[in-house]
């Protein structure tokens, strides 16, 4: 028994260790292609700690969703955006020293946190011995407990994050089944919007010819844009 | 076309056991890991495939997206139909007690009802979410 | 208390930080949800650490079906079923299983966590549309 427990602790430091490789070496390449194929490894290497952590219903997910569909859907973005990342324009000394800060504070927070694995920890004190005893009275013979709490004691909750699912793919079809957006160029400082039936490049030949002409003072009508995001209020044109 | 004789034929042999193997993963769902999340992205899964290998054409006219978008939101009506199912019989909603004479029968229905209600409505918005990406025009400049 | 006692949180913690760091120090829109994605499954790790009890096993019951199955194999061989079942039903209650919450949770958790990812690539199709670039210091500043 005392074995089996040491084993699965061995997996598990090995496999946190290879997750914690995956993640800084997603961090570092350049290449956004190898980037989401290492994600893709990083979704499946964290699939296989949720079964060492008795968790294989979301290891199943983990392993469909995040190694599957989640790697599709960044493929299929980086056919339409392109995969190279460019260069840094300086060095990221701000943002080390903030992710260095926040983590060492999370560090110390954790001293406070009950060992890992113990049976008496608060968070296997209160509801969870009932699900675990009393699912089988209540809600029948149904011997996966993750099921019966999903579908039956926190249904609300279950309807709720179906709806939000919905409600993504509502967002996602509102966003990607129009046309193109009217394009901008960026000029003295602010984004200008193309006018319909102009293309970009032309627009930039006119601003390089002389200066702003042709300037759209108000966005399109069939296209709102925030005003902010237009140029020549004002100056440019009077 | 023709060079990838070894990804069509494997994608066609194995599509029918990845749509059996999703319902196994729903209706196996209450004995062991699995459940409704998981079977429909699996389902979806057997549908990107098929799209990856034949092409999103081919893919369009076995499943319209249209039948994708309705999918998605028949998931939720059939969630919620159960819920006010429940309401109709004289319980509280979403306690599926009511369903049926005995009150673990009962619970045994609606858990199948709202899983089959999580299955539709994330099998239709991951194929939605494939369609959306990959029929985008590829972005010129 | 177990030889891991609290490796599983930092642990947890450098990946967060990771995932942070692509967020805040990555100009590129897709770098940054692929950080957003890692500190995601941090947290889902970190619930699961949660739920996890050493010596423990998957939360699926395993007495009532087993129970059931013994007692009618041995009633069927020669008529011991109540004894077998109650013993059976005894080492049942005494395995001990994770806690199934934290699993519920993360389990809708990851796939909301796919649908939200797929809403912000989807916006940066849309931008790399409309203005050509999706580094964010070219957006701000203008393209080099």
């Amino acid at each position: 028994m005392s074995e089996g427990v040491l084993m699965a602790e061995i997996v598990d430091i090995v496999l946190l260790i290879l997750l914690a490789i995956t993640g800084i070496m997603i961090i570092r390449l350049r290449n956004l292609f190898a980037a989401v194929m290492l994600t893709g490894i990083y979704s499946l290497v964290s699939a296989g700690l949720f079964v060492v952590m008795d968790a294989v219903d979301v290891a199943f997910t983990e392993a469909a969703v995040g190694a599957g569909i989640s790697t599709v859907l960044l493929l299929g973005t980086l056919a339409l955006v392109g995969h190279q990342e460019a260069e840094p324009t300086h060095r990221p000394i701000l943002p080390l020293f903030v992710v260095i800060i926040t983590g060492g504070i999370l560090v110390y927070g954790t001293s406070q946190m009950p060992p890992f694995g113990g049976p008496d920890n608060p968070a296997q004190l209160h509801v969870a011995p009932h699900y675990l005893e009393e699912s089988e009275h209540e809600v029948g013979h149904i011997p996966n407990v993750v099921t019966s709490v999903l579908a039956s004691y926190r249904g609300y909750d279950t309807m709720g994050e179906t709806a939000v699912v919905f409600a993504a793919m509502v967002g996602v079809l509102l966003l990607l089944s129009r046309g193109p957006l009217p394009k901008r160029v960026f000029h003295e400082g602010q984004w200008i919007t193309v006018r319909p039936g102009e293309t970009r490049e032309e627009l930039e030949a006119e601003i390089k010819a002389g200066g702003p002409v042709g300037i759209e003072a108000t966005p399109p009508p069939d296209d709102p844009v925030p005003p902010d995001r237009t140029a020549g209020e004002g100056d440019t044109h009077g | 076309m023709d060079d990838r004789v070894i990804l069509r034929v494997g994608t066609k042999i194995l599509t029918p056991f990845i749509l059996i193997f999703a319902l196994y993963v729903q209706f196996h769902g209450d004995y062991g890991p699995g459940g409704g999340f998981q079977a429909g992205v699996i389902f979806a899964a057997a549908f990107v495939l098929y799209a990856l290998v034949y092409g999103l054409g081919n893919a369009i006219k076995v499943l319209p997206p249209r039948v994708a978008y309705a999918c998605g939101a028949l998931g939720v009506i059939i969630f919620v139909g159960v819920g006010y199912g429940s309401m109709a019989l004289g319980g509280e909603f979403l306690n599926y007690s009511v369903l049926a004479h005995d009150p673990l029968h009962g619970q045994h229905y609606g858990i199948i009802g709202v899983e089959l209600g999580v299955l539709v409505t994330v099998f239709g918005v991951m194929v939605s979410l494939f369609y959306a990406f990959a029929g985008r025009r590829r972005i010129e400049s | 208390m177990t030889a891991l006692g609290l490796f599983n949180y930092w642990a947890v913690i450098v990946l967060m930080m990771v995932g942070f760091y692509t967020l805040i120090a990555r100009s590129n829109l897709v770098k940054k949800l692929i950080g957003l994605n890692i500190f995601q499954t941090s947290v889902i790790l970190m619930y699961v650490s949660f739920g996890k009890v050493t010596g423990g096993t998957a939360p699926i019951l395993v007495e009532a079906a087993h129970a059931e199955e013994v007692g009618e194999t041995a009633e069927a061989v020669g008529g011991v079923g109540a004894e077998v079942v109650e013993a059976v039903e005894v080492a049942g209650e005494a395995i001990l299983y994770s806690n199934p919450l934290p699993h519920v949770l993360m389990l809708t958790a990851i796939v909301v966590g796919v649908a939200t990812l797929a809403l912000g690539l989807s916006l940066v199709v849309r931008i790399k549309e409309a203005y050509g670039t999706i580094e964010e210091h070219e957006l701000l500043d203008g393209p080099s």
